[in-house]
């Protein structure tokens, strides 16, 4: 209760700050809703799914930025915040872009958000905090907050003047850190900030979970992410590659080795396969294997040890963001036919629909309402055909989507040389079965009390897709951000 | 970064290396692997660890140069770096009392199994080690397999040492002489089907310890994935050893294939 009073005096003490006020009443509100949304800058897309590394978002000019700005109301009551999980002062950052202090608006944004050039590229702002800006209820479309967050984190990192929130004193108590993807990192820095002593273990060689293993470069490069984690050591964030917590240490060496306190962020770990005939076939395997591949061993780079296969007619299985992340990666790969198989419609597609547009700018064609059956091989063990099943839409499922239905005797026979399931994955076993005490749901997630995170071992705390079972990266970063809140809480005995 | 502190051929294409991983050491059992990356362009490789001692932080691992990776990680020396060691992953051995038990091993396969005939000699086990290789310059650990078990029995192809025959042949002699209530194999996929369909021919349980391609080790990519029982099972979290009567061997030889074109 205290750290929310907090916030929302920051936030309208920020708001009545004189610069503020001349800046609202410097430009009539008709006049700003009048302004059009502004439109990323992309690369054009015959050319960009080619080429394997350069992002596709060019992100804003500072002209466009400052112009996007100005739609911003500047709300009395912010409702954009509430979609934020990480809590980010959204009207605060965005008028300090109108008003041209952008070192100031990236400043802002690092208050409360450990990764803003992150968020500002992969966060689906248009399910968070743009789903509740006023412009919509106005029938206009949303101030492109996500825009503007990455235009500022951009601008500070490429101005070379890179801000670091302040640091509280050291309290001298040592945490600990499973994984280090986007929970995780949102927990060390809200933790160093707060002047713990912040360790953060991760299990492969390179810093970043899901953020470098997973999402490809042409929508997050990794030196954004590097640059990112940079900002973490700044603050006293120590990380440890190669060690899994649950085998290499265990719950009770962290207590040996002084840690008080222990976030887990181990992640969803296991790809989920169908279970048809043929799916054990070579060339068939798991978008988790096939994105890192190429995006953590750097496949596709004729200098790299790591084999990936590039096959020229490649069905993604899935309608989520990982099945657009590794479709368009076959493209890049030089897939001449690039498929999306998906169950149900488009209209029931989990994945963002900026990430829908760009698969079919680059040429991805979707085949909607099929369902693979088995997969048929060439006599040498290697996929060649895949059988689909037509499917129609039928009532309401439990997820209040339509369920589908297979059309009898609708089968259709497609060639294929490469097949990546992306059909969801299940939470990393590896912590759930080795801390004993920890309370685990049946689809094998830690079960966390909710308004802390908090799990079963009082001293153990859990967040992102190991809790959630598979979500978004910002979700994770705001259990991340709850979590540290709430172990603070714990050890400080406030609220007890 | 993980230092080479010493390093010994044991042919001219299996070389054992004595890695510092003290909190590797520390925690591995039998039955455990260790991923490895040479280089920061390395590829990350499986290795089962053969051996490990407390007192020096170390663990031992066993490598036979079969391609890229294996090449860069046997070429470096004592004194210089492993880019990363990771683990210890996989399900340990389960280890308990079964009566008389025969440990077939081939190829490297024969390191790994040390541990294992160690521990299973502890408890109380009669352990009879049958080693096979194609020709005798091969045969690795034998005097230390002689340490550990009741028995070491030689095959090689070319009858050059030991018995001439295969490995099968030398399991198939302990049977017909005496009851054999437990089978440990670990090698070549090829040897592990033959001993399998042989032990399974005499009814005698039985687990193979599968060397399968993988990518993070820890159950995210799905790369190890073989069908054991009739089901998907990924060898690094649900293995690396199962109960091989129930292994589809003839997809894993076919799946172990599936980078040599590209490699």
């Amino acid at each position: 209760m205290i750290d929310i009073m907090k916030k929302e005096d920051i936030v309208s003490a920020r708001r009545a700050e004189p610069w503020r006020e001349a800046l609202r009443k410097s430009m009539k509100s008709k006049d700003r809703t009048a302004i059009e949304r502004v439109k990323m800058n992309e690369l054009d897309p015959v050319y960009r799914s080619h080429t394997r590394l350069e992002e596709v978002n060019q992100g804003l000019t500072k002209e466009q930025a400052m112009r996007e700005a100005q739609r911003c109301l500047d709300c009395a009551n912010p409702t954009c915040m509430t979609g934020c999980p990480v809590g980010i002062n959204i009207p605060s950052f965005i008028k300090n872009i109108e008003r041209g202090e952008f070192l100031e608006a990236a400043k802002i944004l690092k208050e409360t958000n450990a990764l803003p050039a992150v968020c500002g590229r992969v966060c689906p702002q248009e399910k968070q905090c743009e789903s509740q800006c006023i412009h919509l209820k106005m029938g206009k479309p949303a101030v492109a907050i996500g825009y503007l967050e990455r235009f500022a984190a951009d601008y500070e990192r490429e101005s070379g003047q890179m801000s670091s929130p302040e640091v509280a004193p050291s309290n001298g108590i040592k945490v600990a850190v499973a994984g280090s993807g986007p929970s995780g990192l949102s927990f060390a820095g809200e933790m160093a900030k707060r002047g713990y002593d912040v360790t953060v273990y991760e299990a492969l060689h390179e810093i970043g979970g899901v953020l470098k293993y997973g999402i490809p470069e042409f929508r997050l490069p990794n030196k954004i992410v590097d640059v990112e984690i940079d900002g973490l050591r700044k603050l006293g964030v120590k990380f440890v590659t190669d060690t899994i917590i649950g085998r290499t240490l265990s719950y009770d060496d962290l207590h040996i080795l002084g840690y008080k306190g222990i976030f887990v962020g181990s992640g969803a770990g296991f790809p989920n396969f169908m279970n048809i005939p043929g799916e054990n076939l070579i060339g068939v395997m798991s978008s988790n294997e096939y994105l890192t591949r190429v995006n953590l061993m750097d496949a596709a780079n004729p200098e790299t040890d790591t084999p990936v296969q590039k096959g020229k007619f490649v069905a993604v299985i899935g309608g989520g963001n990982t099945a657009m992340d590794s479709v368009r990666t076959a493209l890049r790969l030089g897939a001449k036919r690039a498929m999306i198989v998906y169950r149900r419609s488009e209209a029931e597609m989990p994945a963002r629909l900026e990430e829908v547009k760009h698969a079919k700018e680059e040429g991805v064609e979707f085949m909607t309402l099929h369902n693979p059956i088995e997969y048929i091989g060439d006599g040498k063990g290697r996929v060649q055909k895949m059988l689909l099943q037509k499917m129609e839409l039928g009532e309401p499922d439990a997820s209040g989507r339509r369920r589908p239905i297979p059309i009898e005797g609708a089968v259709e026979t497609i060639d294929v040389d490469e097949v990546i399931v992306s059909v969801g994955v299940s939470p990393n076993s590896l912590i759930p079965t080795t801390f004993s005490g920890l309370e685990i749901s049946k689809h094998g997630t830690i079960v966390v009390e909710e308004d802390t995170n908090r799990s079963a071992l009082h001293d153990v705390f859990a967040g992102g897709d190991i809790v959630r079972g598979g979500a978004t990266v910002i979700l994770a970063m705001g259990d991340g951000r709850k979590a540290a809140f709430a172990m603070d809480n714990q050890f400080m005995n406030r609220n007890n | 970064m993980n230092k080479i502190v010493s390093k010994e051929y044991f042919s001219e294409n299996v070389v054992k290396l004595v890695v510092e991983a003290p909190l590797i050491a520390r925690s591995r059992k039998p039955g455990n692997f260790v991923i490895v990356r040479t280089g920061e362009k390395g590829e990350r490789i499986p290795l089962t660890i053969a051996n490990a001692d407390t007192g020096t932080g170390t663990i031992t691992l066993v490598v036979q140069t079969t391609g890229t990776s294996t090449r860069k990680l046997c070429a470096l020396n004592p004194g210089e770096n492993i880019t990363d060691v990771v683990g210890p992953l996989g399900k340990p051995t389960h280890i308990e009392k079964f009566g008389t038990v025969v440990c077939a091993g081939g190829g490297v396969g024969v390191a790994p199994l040390l541990p294992i005939v160690e521990a299973l000699h502890k408890i109380g086990n009669r352990v009879i080690v049958v080693l096979a290789a194609r020709t005798k310059n091969l045969i690795i650990l034998e005097q230390q397999m002689r340490d550990l078990a009741d028995e070491v029995i030689i095959m090689t192809d070319d009858g050059s040492y030991g018995t001439k025959g295969l490995v099968t042949n030398g399991v198939e002699s302990v049977i017909q002489r005496e009851k054999v209530d437990f089978c440990v194999t670990i090698g070549p996929a090829i040897m592990m089907k033959f001993v399998s369909l042989l032990t399974k021919k005499y009814n005698i349980p039985t687990i193979a310890s599968l060397n399968t391609i993988m990518v993070d080790g820890t159950g995210m990519c799905g790369a190890c994935r073989v069908t054991v029982g009739g089901k998907t099972k990924f060898v690094c979290v649900d293995g690396p050893e199962f109960d091989a009567h129930e292994v589809n061997f003839d997809e894993m030889l076919m799946r172990l294939g599936a980078y040599k074109d590209i490699q």
